[in-house]
């Protein structure tokens, strides 16, 4: 591989109906990316269960339960490499019921497939799938339109469906949307190019993959560094050494910089920029660096370093997309711990908005109870302000999960308005 | 004009840098399991680069079966002395011999599942609230689930249909006394990125993942290597062999392949060409298919 490769994380949604499991199959089969003990493993199951030929669903298959019931059920994590970039698959469960996953598979994603049969186009599943998307923000979508060995590669088939989509997407907040006819059974534009559709004068889906620009998908204009910890060696060689680590969340820092610590709000400037190789003239997201000041100051973990010009809105009030995760319900007025980037408060859900009806993704506003893989509209009050950002913004300052201290449980995801 | 983003190896590298970090900032006792092998090296080498100019500010533990390599724990002790750090050893044999546990008999016995209960009593005795690991997610199904933080109840259990979602890079390692948690920094890496982050970082291994002409003895489809455990059956023979090992575990039933890789750039070279799992080679995985798992529900690494 060479220097200047980078990693792609793409999410899949779809239920094994889809071919989804059939399609991420012949990724890592098509791109060699499946070992032969691996291949004798599935080739002995797929006898088992009586498939002809080797069912490439079954590389998907995590635990024993999702094995005997044939199924996904949480996100599990697959990986390939093609000579242009490593890729990092979130495969979700596509069922209403997983919403929660899909949701947490999608928070990292720069990619999303979304699979359409091309048999049904466009259907409520297509939909809510979609929204996910957009509501988490993933910077590009791709349709795959599957299954076109069924409707015989006919490019009618293929221009319905993406009509139907581009009807209902436009109300969707995502920037780019490619639509690529495919079949992942018979490995047609997955890979290599169709021998059946001269119509389609697009790339095929690995293509698209190793080749869509991803760099600008990271703000680069909001510098925003939340402190994880506070680096005091306090030996020999670096007896006054004061670094605040972290992970440059957006934006880029440069050694000179007027910066300002939110929220005592002190001022200083950029000292250094350090790693244990080489001291750096400047750090971008999504860099792990240590940074020390001009100046002598009181800065702690949940801090944020930020340049001066250029500040995130300090809130105690902030509107929420939230996604309820958890199996026992929100109660009302209850507290609940907050985290956002590196800092913890305690925060109250005051109102709920409104829910959408994830299966019309109409606004509800006569229910109000939060049950898991809800998502809604909600007010949250926390105890000190929180130095946000708009996630459409900044999914890293943007972005804050709930906690229950009662059992500790991670219990909502939610993207600030 | 310099360029703003990063090449893959940097991205998980900076990825394994603020779990490591995460880690030191939500736990009060955390340590970094260390098997010797090249994965907990390189969680050991990302630590370093987490906390510089400050050192590792937590401990190495050692799970010892006593069925060691010689090779694995003189470079345990060299990089202990190198790091300045304390090291904690748990020993199966004291398990043993306290009767925790009983030793497995037969011909493939070993003392793999043996560790489980070692590595608890050690992170019970010595107070771990979270235990770091060099755990991947492309190694083996039952890991492809698994959480960066991953939860782990008051005796030690994984439950995975159970796990704490995790979103964006927001980790959440509260927990109630007597329960800790396991972290895998290098969760996203596959064992081509491993040798290919070795290779640019030179960093250094035990000479057993070198080509090397050792005594080995074929079985279940590897070269065993001949050890004072080693129980040779009637048909079996001791043979010289050109051999290196992927992955390091037990003695007993950590197999090696034939080959001529003696440099980082040719292991990294013909890891890219192979075409089994590195755990293929490993007997404990091949017991069932669900194996690992059923290890990890009970608090395996």
């Amino acid at each position: 591989m060479l220097d200047n490769n980078q990693l792609l994380r793409f999410t899949t949604a779809g239920s094994v109906d889809d071919g989804k499991s059939t399609l991420i199959g012949r990724l890592l089969y098509d791109s060699k990316s499946i070992f032969e003990d691996q291949l004798k493993s599935i080739e002995n199951t797929s006898k088992k269960k009586g498939h002809d030929g080797v069912d490439l669903a079954l590389f998907t298959d995590g635990l024993k339960d999702e094995r005997e019931q044939g199924i996904t059920i949480d996100v599990a994590y697959r990986y390939f490499t093609t000579p242009k970039r490593k890729f990092i698959i979130a495969d979700t469960p596509g069922h209403i019921q997983y919403t929660r996953n899909m949701v947490t598979g999608a928070s990292t994603a720069n990619a999303a497939i979304i699979l359409v049969d091309a048999r049904h186009g466009v259907i409520e599943q297509t939909k809510r799938h979609s929204f996910i998307a957009s509501l988490l923000q993933i910077p590009h979508i791709i349709v795959c339109i599957n299954k076109m060995d069924l409707v015989d590669y006919s490019e009618e088939a293929y221009n319905k469906v993406i009509n139907q989509f581009e009807e209902f997407s436009s109300k969707l907040l995502v920037h780019d949307i490619r639509f690529i006819p495919i079949s992942a059974l018979n490995g047609d534009n997955v890979v290599n190019r169709s021998q059946h559709m001269d119509w389609y004068q697009g790339a095929p889906l690995l293509h698209t993959l190793e080749t869509m620009h991803i760099s600008s998908d990271i703000n680069k204009v909001d510098a925003r560094f939340p402190v994880q910890t506070v680096l005091r060696p306090q030996n020999e060689t670096h007896r006054d050494y004061r670094g605040y680590a972290g992970r440059v969340a957006s934006g880029i820092l440069r050694v000179g910089d007027d910066i300002t610590v939110m929220p005592s709000g002190f001022t200083s400037k950029i000292k250094t920029i350090d790693t244990l190789e080489e001291s750096l003239e400047e750090a971008y997201a999504p860099m792990s660096v240590s940074v020390t000041l001009e100046d002598d100051i009181d800065i702690s973990r949940g801090d944020m370093i930020v340049r001066s010009n250029n500040k995130p809105e300090p809130l105690q009030d902030i509107e929420v997309m939230l996604c309820w995760l958890h199996n026992n319900p929100a109660k009302p007025r209850a507290k609940y711990s907050i985290r956002h980037t590196t800092n913890e408060q305690k925060a109250m859900i005051k109102e709920v908005v409104y829910k959408i009806n994830i299966e019309t993704l109409d606004r509800v506003t006569e229910d109000k109870e939060l049950t898991m893989n809800d998502i809604s509209k909600v007010k949250i009050r926390t105890t000190k302000p929180l130095m946000v950002d708009s996630y459409r913004e900044n999914r890293t300052t943007g972005s804050i999960i709930l906690i229950d201290d009662a059992t500790n449980e991670t219990v909502a995801a939610g993207m600030i308005v | 004009m310099s360029k703003y983003y990063l090449n893959y190896l940097d991205e998980l590298e900076s990825e394994a840098i603020f779990i490591l970090r995460e880690v030191w900032a939500q736990f009060d006792n955390p340590v970094i399991l260390f098997s010797g092998g090249k994965d907990s090296i390189l969680v050991t080498h990302l630590a370093k680069k987490a906390f510089y100019p400050a050192k590792i500010p937590f401990p190495l533990m050692h799970v010892d079966t006593g069925h060691n390599f010689p090779e694995t724990i003189k470079f345990r002790d060299d990089i202990i002395k190198d790091l300045g750090v304390k090291l904690i050893v748990g020993s199966v044999q004291e398990s043993i011999d306290e009767g925790r546990v009983a030793e497995e008999r037969g011909k493939n016995a070993t003392r793999n599942a043996l560790q489980i209960t070692t590595l608890l009593d050690a992170i019970e005795f010595n107070r771990i609230d979270c235990a770091i690991g060099g755990g991947r997610r492309d190694e083996e199904k039952a890991r492809a689930k698994e959480r960066f933080f991953s939860h782990r109840d008051d005796f030690g259990q994984w439950d995975p249909k159970n796990q704490r979602p995790e979103l964006w890079n927001i980790f959440n390692g509260k927990h109630f006394e007597g329960e800790h948690f396991r972290a895998f920094p290098i969760s996203n890496w596959t064992e081509m990125d491993v040798w290919n982050y070795i290779k640019r970082e030179n960093i250094a291994i035990p000479s057993l993942y070198f080509a090397h002409e050792r005594e080995v003895v074929w079985r279940q489809d590897s070269w065993i290597p001949n050890s004072e455990f080693l129980v040779l059956e009637d048909h079996e023979e001791i043979v010289v062999k050109k051999v290196r090992f992927r992955t390091l575990g037990d003695i007993t039933i950590t197999g090696g392949i034939e080959s001529d890789a003696d440099t980082l750039e040719k292991i990294a070279d013909e890891v890219s060409g192979m075409r089994q799992t590195e755990r293929g080679n490993r007997s404990d995985d091949k017991r069932s298919e669900s194996a690992m798992e059923d290890r990890k529900r009970q608090g395996y690494f």
